[in-house]
């Protein structure tokens, strides 16, 4: 039965990996994330799943993939500095389409940073982490109700499409209380593997469906001797180095999350109907862009907020269509211009003039202190 | 004017564990690591036989470099993980399906170098899962580097005047930190290999398998051991098989003695055992190192 509760953002992202089905969750404690392991350490056997505290990040992802190899519905939730440790088995995840999920609670970047502070540094490292051209799908929360679906939603789309999911947090959401409706496991949608329909011998555990692109998935344990091979690999998943296979293969990892782009993207407009100027920020940030787009229509200026759900992929249809009156785009955000670089490369050739207010800072600005950033950055508004 | 070559039909008795189509290997002539994996399939055959374990519930998971490409010609549920992986690939796959029984099978640099901290919490953990590490003395897949386990003085490519490090005991190591099971053996005794394999494999608990390896290609001509046959009887003069009473009495020295024998032989409860003993998951009952503890 759905119910109301008063939840911290990590509270409500455990909450909804419980009604996902999640069976395995493996961590290595870090700020802001250690509270949702708490949590489900307290929680999870209660439902069957175990909580496994590995000896570091790279221990976690690698142990992640081969528990979905296993069968399992299996997450981590970590910082930057631990996202960085992972980055070499992000990219094995998303050669192997090991379907795990990863809440990504960024702070305050680089290095150790301000652990205690938020930020948004890591547009750029949640896709692009790994060496090598791979597809990931990232979606950004700007709430606690919304960091519960997001949740729930990265679940249907690592298992949708075989893909690692990310939900890029931040130390905001993670430790604000807010109110969420929240669900017991089965009341929410979730996609499952798509099992095999050959027999062993026959089966290749790497051969796409010809609509979706996504092979369908043997367990460990079913009799189809399947090897999750880290190397570039044919259908048989087996090594090879030639080239025509290597390019189908590469080709394949980014383009089945953009044959199934329908399933993944996601974004959110308000005052756009006749906005001049369209401010574009994501996640917690975006909550104070809000606001401050409602002060300025207040007095009269015709201005709009376009705010991108899924990061990785974004809804550049969405984009298009929030920025239809306005010659004028400006992205606000808490680094020097990461997801300014998409927007000015999906824009740019529209003619509209395009510019960025850096935001940084440890601590999430009001909208008055947001303006003044606007201010600082020379951008009128 | 074309020769006929007649078709061989040969047919091995480990063949059936074989992606054959596979075939030949990349592995060199006279290369210690076929010996090794052809122990481990001796002993699942055996195991199958007797009925103690069924193929379909192995995972056989390596890492990477020459002794990592052998999940490629294994026919079991397997991996093949970047460098220094196995160990913690094969945490997720027990802890998603506790019925399956991982195996690693890799090479002293991915295991003890770059992959060191997994075994290190692996064996304190006494996580349930049989590590086999084929000990070829360097990092041969990338040319001949210094490895962890190289010998004091020894050249590698790394260090063309000769290792000014102290090699790492790894058996020993792996013993110190409380696994149910370790071994050292050399590829002079594959019969012992397989024993000890066909021992460790139903058994609950951090298992551990150290086998010596000649690897001629590279290790050997670096230090002046080019033939197979030569590196062999070198390593030979240097291994000593022995009962040590304690853990001082295990040598790990390349100019008088390397220990051979089984280091530690118990049957504690492993890691997901001691996690059954706090919560009543419904596959305890299952759990084959149930099955396979004598207690
Ligand atoms: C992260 C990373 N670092 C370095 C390498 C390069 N590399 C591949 S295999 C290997 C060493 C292998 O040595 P060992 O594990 O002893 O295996 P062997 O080839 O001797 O059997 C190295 C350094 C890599 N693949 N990945
Ligand atoms: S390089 Fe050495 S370890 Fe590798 S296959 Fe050749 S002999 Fe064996
Ligand atoms: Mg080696």
């Amino acid at each position: 039965m759905a119910r109301r509760e008063f939840l911290t953002g990590n509270e409500a992202m455990a909450e909804a990996a419980i009604a996902a089905g999640l069976r395995v969750f493996i961590g290595y404690p870090i700020t802001p994330a250690s509270d949702l392991f708490e949590y489900l350490a307290e929680k999870l056997p209660s439902y069957g799943g175990i909580v496994f505290q590995a000896e570091d990040e790279i221990a976690s992802i690698n142990a992640l993939v081969g528990a979905t190899y296993a069968g399992a519905k299996a997450m981590t939730a970590t910082s930057g500095p631990g996202f960085s440790l992972m980055a070499e088995s992000l990219g094995l995840a998303a050669m192997l389409e090991a379907p795990i999920v990863i809440v990504y609670n960024m702070r305050t970047g680089p290095s150790t940073g301000i652990a205690t502070g938020t930020g948004q540094g890591d547009v750029m490292q949640s896709r692009w982490a790994s060496h090598g051209h791979y597809g990931v799908v990232v979606y950004s929360p700007w709430s606690v109700q919304e960091a519960y679906n997001l949740v729930v939603k990265a679940f249907d789309t690592a298992w949708r499409l075989r893909v690692p999911t990310i939900v890029l947090s931040d130390a905001v959401i993670a430790h604000t209380r807010e109110l969420a409706v929240v669900y017991e496991p089965g009341e929410v949608k979730v996609a499952d593997r798509k099992p095999p329909r050959e027999p062993p011998g026959e089966f290749k555990p790497f051969k796409p469906d010809p609509d979706d692109l996504v092979p369908p998935m043997a367990f460990y344990g079913e009799g189809y001797a399947v090897l999750a091979e880290s190397l570039a690999h044919d259908e048989r998943g087996y090594y090879t180095t030639d080239p025509e296979n290597y390019e189908r293969l590469v080709r394949r990892l980014e383009g089945k999350i953009t044959r199934n782009k329908h399933h993944v993207v996601s974004s959110e407009a308000r005052y756009t109907e006749d906005a001049e100027t369209v401010i574009v920020a994501f996640g917690t940030l975006a909550r104070s862009a809000l606001a401050l787009v409602k002060d300025l229509r207040k007095q009269g200026k015709k201005v709009g907020l376009w705010r991108p759900v899924s990061i990785w992929p974004l809804d550049e249809e969405g984009l298009s269509k929030a920025v239809e009156h306005a010659d004028r785009v400006i992205v606000a955000e808490m680094n020097l211009g990461q997801l300014y670089r998409e927007i000015a490369r999906i824009l740019g050739p529209t003619g509209r003039k395009i510019e960025l207010v850096p935001v940084l800072t440890p601590e999430l600005p009001g909208p008055d202190e947001l303006l003044g950033y606007f201010e600082k950055a020379g951008v009128e508004i | 004017m074309t020769v006929q070559v007649p078709k061989l039909e040969y047919r091995h008795r480990v063949d059936d564990l074989l992606r054959t189509e596979r075939l030949p290997h990349v592995w060199c002539p006279g290369c210690g690591i076929g010996i090794t994996l052809q122990a481990f399939l001796r002993a699942v055959k055996a195991l199958e036989a007797k009925g103690v374990v069924d193929r379909k519930q192995l995972v056989f998971v390596t890492g990477i470099g020459c002794t990592g490409r052998a999940s490629g010609y294994v026919r079991l549920d397997g991996a093949h993980t970047p460098h220094g992986r196995p160990i913690a690939y094969a945490y997720g796959v027990k802890l998603a399906n506790p019925k399956l029984v991982p195996v690693v099978f890799s090479g002293d640099g991915d295991l003890a170098g770059i992959g060191g901290n997994h075994l290190l919490h692996a064996a304190r953990r006494n996580f349930d899962m049989l590590v086999i590490m084929v000990n070829n003395f360097n990092y041969a897949l990338t040319g001949g580097q210094l490895a962890p386990t190289t010998p004091h003085g020894a050249y590698s490519t790394t260090t063309p005047k000769g290792n000014p490090e102290r090699p790492m005991d790894v058996a020993r190591l792996v013993a110190a930190l409380g696994a149910n099971y370790v071994a050292r053996w050399s590829i002079h005794y594959p019969v012992h290999i397989e024993e000890a394999i066909k021992r460790a494999l139903p058994r609950r608990g951090f298992r551990f398998i150290e086998v010596l390896s000649i690897c001629p290609e590279i290790f050997g001509r670096h230090i002046g051991f080019r033939s197979p046959v030569d590196l062999y009887e070198r390593l030979r003069k240097v291994s000593k098989v022995k009962k040590p009473k304690t853990l001082e009495e295990i040598k790990y020295d390349w100019e008088n003695e390397i220990t051979l024998g089984v280091f530690v032989d118990k049957d504690e409860p492993g890691y997901m055992e001691s996690i059954c003993s706090v919560y009543n998951y419904d596959w305890c009952n299952e759990l084959p190192e149930r099955r396979w503890s004598k207690q």
